[in-house]
């Protein structure tokens, strides 16, 4: 066992596995989302039940959080190494020529969601902390839907959602069938995962966008 | 073809190197990459200069010998070959080519385009063989059933040159295609099979001392292995290796 998790294959497999972790919450996360675009009333009863179920809250939020940074982490921890096996670089390098740019620049499209999570803590996970536990103010079951729409009233954020999110599909792109050739997973279904791996890259980003997109034009 | 060539030069493995320019005239577009670099050397002895160091043997494309990252790719810009195969047909007249060492720190440079691939060595070392006495008493192979299709997979994996073109093109420098091969063609077979947790364990163990990096699967390595050697492979040996540790 100990060696399996200094190995540089059980790298793979523990970066495969919180992706594909995060991969799971997304479609969550979206699914919750989407309902803002058809009823303000089952958004706010989903959200409010996602922000006060202490099962979501004190057991899967901190898997969450742990999965989100364990991910990051492991992931710049590679970068830092694999570019540490070459320290004398080509002078000239066509990585074109063999292989995709996603998959050349996922430490990139991966920066560019770090931000993104960065700024959004800043916009809803930071305010609600504060709203639950530092000023303790009384539950409200309908104020969700309403934070939410008036974030999306700045174009600037509106912008740096939509740039975000086609990095994640980007990210993806790449990622999903990575994940599973990574678990050792590469025989006659590998062409539908990929195919599956490619709606979910388009799919998932495209929902997010949509919905940022139509709170902003809704105001 | 006149062309200009950008090439490596290092005198020994202490000596920092740099990229020195060359002219070379009425080269032939039938020529192979190898012969180009013949007619070059051959001028740059007639002028009492040293020749540019390079790695070939059979010139066939089996020996795995030659290597040399041609304009940006591990053996140049043709698919599916070796630098000894590659054509003086691929480049235009007048063209700059850039030649290049294959580049990673497992595979130190010896001299200008020579590299040392022992690290390849020492992870076949570690586990690349079957410890069977083959001095005249073995079992007749055809004795034992195996079907056709894992006795295919593992000859495609044994195809492998170990050439260290999948280590030079990995943007990371990892050798996975490489492990892979060499894991696959045994774990495949049934005399291979007794050993495989052992060997996988054993090789991945080494490949990662050797400091070679890892896999991101890009895929590039299987796009510029001479033989065709595909990453379903390094799944094989990911499987092999959770197996064997877990």
């Amino acid at each position: 066992m100990s060696g399996l998790l200094s190995s540089s294959i059980a790298r793979k497999v523990a970066m495969a596995l919180s992706a594909l972790f995060l991969v799971f919450f997304l479609i969550i996360h979206l699914a919750v989302n989407i309902t803002s675009l058809f009823s303000e009333s089952v958004f706010n009863e989903l959200s409010h039940f996602m922000g006060t179920n202490p099962l979501i809250q004190f057991a899967l939020q901190p898997v969450l959080i742990f999965g989100v940074v364990f991910h990051f982490v492991m992931g710049f921890v590679l970068e830092l190494k694999n570019k540490s096996a070459r320290t004398i670089k080509y002078v000239n390098y066509n990585g074109a020529a063999n292989a995709s740019w996603m998959s050349r620049n996922m430490i990139y499209s991966g920066l560019a969601i770090l931000a993104f999570i960065a700024i959004h803590f800043l916009d809803f996970w930071i305010p609600e902390l504060k709203y639950k536990y530092v000023e303790f103010l009384p539950s409200d079951p309908n104020r969700y839907f309403h934070e939410l729409h008036e974030k999306f009233a700045n174009p600037l954020r509106v912008g740096a959602y939509v740039t975000a999110f086609v990095f994640l599909a980007l990210h993806l792109l790449h990622g999903f069938q990575s994940a599973f050739q990574s678990m050792g997973f590469n025989n006659k279904y590998t062409k539908t995962v990929k195919i599956i791996g490619h709606l979910y890259a388009v799919i998932i980003p495209l929902g997010f966008i949509i919905i940022a997109l139509f709170h902003y034009f809704n105001h | 073809m006149n062309l200009t060539l950008k090439i490596w030069r290092q005198k020994g493995p202490e000596d920092k190197g740099g990229m020195v320019t060359y002219k070379v005239t009425d080269i032939s577009e039938h020529m192979s990459f190898l012969e180009m670099m013949d007619v070059l050397n051959e001028s740059l002895v007639a002028k009492d200069e040293e020749p540019v160091a390079f790695d070939h043997d059979c010139r066939e494309g089996i020996c795995g010998m030659c290597s040399l990252h041609i304009n940006g790719e591990s053996h140049g810009p043709d698919k599916g070959i070796t630098t000894c195969q590659l054509h003086m047909r691929m480049f235009k007249d007048g063209e700059t080519i850039t030649i290049e060492p294959w580049r990673a720190n497992a595979f130190p440079v010896i001299k200008d385009l020579i590299v040392d691939r022992m690290a390849f060595e020492r992870i076949q070392q570690a586990g690349g063989f079957i410890s069977v006495n083959t001095s005249g008493n073995t079992q007749d192979a055809n004795a034992i059933p195996i079907s056709k299709h894992s006795a295919d997979l593992s000859m495609d994996a044994a195809s492998c040159i170990g050439c260290g073109a999948c280590v030079a093109t990995c943007k990371n420098s990892s050798a996975m295609l490489f492990v892979a091969a060499k894991v696959s063609q045994f774990a495949l077979l049934p005399q291979g099979k007794i050993e495989a947790a052992d060997r996988v364990k054993n090789m991945v163990t080494q490949m990662d001392l050797e400091g070679f990096g890892n896999c991101t699967n890009t895929g590039a390595c299987e796009v510029e292995c001479p033989k065709g050697i595909s990453i379903e492979n390094i799944a094989r040996m990911n499987r092999e290796y959770l197996r064997a540790t877990l």
